[in-house]
């Protein structure tokens, strides 16, 4: 076996990588955590609001 | 979440700074464009003196668009979305900050040695070794700030910008060392390590991923952050953007060896590097339509939102140009096109149509929230600016893609008996009029810069008044 045969596993297992990632990505189990996840830019005007509002507070006081 | 601690806030304050530098270098920067446009169309535009020269200019002025203006509207935007959807401050105020001078003194390093001639002469990576030094200095605490900051997080999942940004950080640090590695002779001259051919491969290496990762994942980050805001509704499918980063990182670091076509570069290598950039049409597409399917169901929003158009727009141009470059990979084609003008065309519809567009459109969205407005000063201004910068492009393109098939053609054409068809300056002296429209839809969206610039003065003007007002009201 020389280097020519590694490098051609090498190969297959990326791809049988890249098509795990796939089929995880897509699998019914993971649709839960998808939604979580993609809703996440959504999640956190609290945080937003506040800093805003210390940051006015401040400004004023000076 | 956030109940759980209930005193945290967001570090804005260097986010701000970055966003004011995205726009006070993209003017630079595309006003240097500007000025070398004319020199190709109107020679005397050189001025005759070595600093003012097109060969000294032309790297400022990438220089300056890619980490200056591209790299401003990263940094503030990796910094916005990595505390947002993280929900956590900054792994560290002093860091961020030191990032914010640190890259800035890059940027005017790069302004003083550039014109003086001091140059490395690798495209993208002309900086010499002492500025070499200071970026590494920098970029490794960007990755500090940035990887930090995803260790805080309150969030079970790490969003998918994320990971297109954490992506752009690692794999730039990792080129701009392995591409930089040289040795320095003086305090201003170095020699790189590699030689030959080994020396070219590396360079496309780096220059091939400058353009895939510095240019394309993170600012894919933007756009998985921002569409989705501007848009107010979540990606169009969160599935298909896990697959579209793997696909997109494990193949884009192969697709270098398409700029050596036809060179000493061995065979095989060049063809890897052409098949690589063929495949790489798969994830560019499925990242484009993800973001552009986040819009179904709420395509009526463009009519109104000029900030959304921008943000659109930019993913047209992206599909555009990912098209054309697999396109021009392939060998047959890239024996038309090598060392033309549609390579120059190429580079601005990704640059002006994709990078430029979109940060417009995050540097709009991120304005009035950072100073605490709902929007931006006007509306309209943003919608000139828009037209300005899509005329702009077109225009630009075109003008490059005429010049660069003619060229082509013209250095290919032989006579029966072998001679060349036209001389070299025959060619030059056709493309005149291209330059000349290049130079014009170059003017053009520099205009909208303006445009911008004042638009940003105005909001910010304004916000001054409402705290003014604010204060008033308190102590009365």
């Amino acid at each position: 076996m020389d280097i020519n045969d590694l490098r051609g596993i090498h190969t297959l297992l990326v791809l049988v990588a890249f098509i795990g990632i796939v089929w995880w990505a897509y699998s019914a189990n993971r649709r839960k955590a998808n939604d979580e996840a993609a809703n996440l830019p959504f999640a956190d005007d609290e945080i937003d609001q506040r800093t805003r509002e210390r940051e006015k507070n401040t400004e004023n006081k000076k | 979440m956030s109940t759980a601690t209930p005193n945290l806030t967001y570090n804005y304050k260097v986010v701000r700074q970055f966003t004011i530098m995205t726009v006070v270098w993209g003017i630079i920067g595309m006003g240097m464009g500007v000025l070398i446009a004319s020199q190709l169309r109107f020679p005397f535009m050189n001025f005759d003196l070595p600093w003012t020269h097109f060969g000294r200019l032309r790297p400022l002025h990438t220089n300056l668009v890619i980490f200056g203006f591209g790299g401003s509207a990263l940094f503030a935007t990796s910094y916005y979305v990595v505390q947002r959807t993280c929900q956590a401050r900054l792994f560290s105020d002093g860091l961020a900050a030191f990032t914010f001078w640190g890259w800035q003194a890059v940027l005017v390093a790069a302004c003083i040695t550039l014109p003086m001639g001091l140059t490395s002469t690798k495209e993208y990576a002309e900086l010499e070794w002492p500025i070499d030094i200071l970026i590494t200095l920098v970029w490794v605490a960007y990755a500090m700030v940035y990887f930090g900051t995803i260790t805080k997080r309150q969030t079970k999942h790490i969003y998918v910008a994320n990971w297109f940004y954490g992506a752009f950080i690692l794999t730039v640090a990792v080129l701009h060392i392995g591409n930089n590695l040289e040795l320095p002779v003086s305090a201003f001259k170095s020699y790189s390590i590699y030689s030959g051919v080994t020396d070219a491969m590396m360079q496309w290496w780096w220059g091939h991923n400058a353009v895939g990762f510095f240019l394309t994942a993170g600012f894919l980050g933007m756009m998985y952050y921002f569409v989705p805001k501007q848009a107010d509704r979540p990606v169009y499918s969160y599935r298909l953007s896990i697959v579209h980063f793997w696909a997109l990182i494990a193949t884009y670091v192969w697709a270098g060896g398409h700029h050596l076509h036809y060179s000493a570069l061995p065979d095989w290598a060049q063809t890897a590097g052409m098949i690589m950039s063929l495949i790489l049409l798969a994830p560019s597409w499925g990242g484009m339509i993800n973001g552009m399917m986040t819009l179904s169901g709420a395509w009526h929003k463009l009519r109104t939102d000029p900030i959304l158009r921008f943000l659109v727009v930019s993913l047209s141009f992206y599909g555009m140009s990912t098209f054309e470059g697999p396109m021009m990979a392939i060998k047959t084609v890239n024996a038309l096109s090598h060392d033309t003008d549609w390579t120059i065309g190429h580079v601005h519809s990704g640059a002006l149509g994709w990078v430029a567009m979109i940060s417009i459109g995050a540097v709009y969205h991120l304005i009035p929230r950072l100073w605490g407005m709902t929007r931006m000063y006007s509306v309209g201004l943003i919608n000139l600016h828009f037209w300005l910068a899509t005329i702009g492009t077109v225009l630009y393109i075109v003008a490059m893609w005429v010049n660069g098939i003619m060229q082509g053609l013209m250095w290919r054409a032989v006579n029966a008996d072998g001679t060349l068809t036209y001389s070299f300056v025959e060619a030059l002296e056709n493309s005149m009029p291209g330059y000349l429209i290049r130079l014009i839809g170059g003017g053009i969206f520099f205009t909208g810069m303006l445009v911008m610039a004042y638009n940003v003065r105005m909001t910010i003007r304004q916000k001054d008044a409402v705290a003014l007002d604010n204060s008033a009201v308190q102590t009365a």
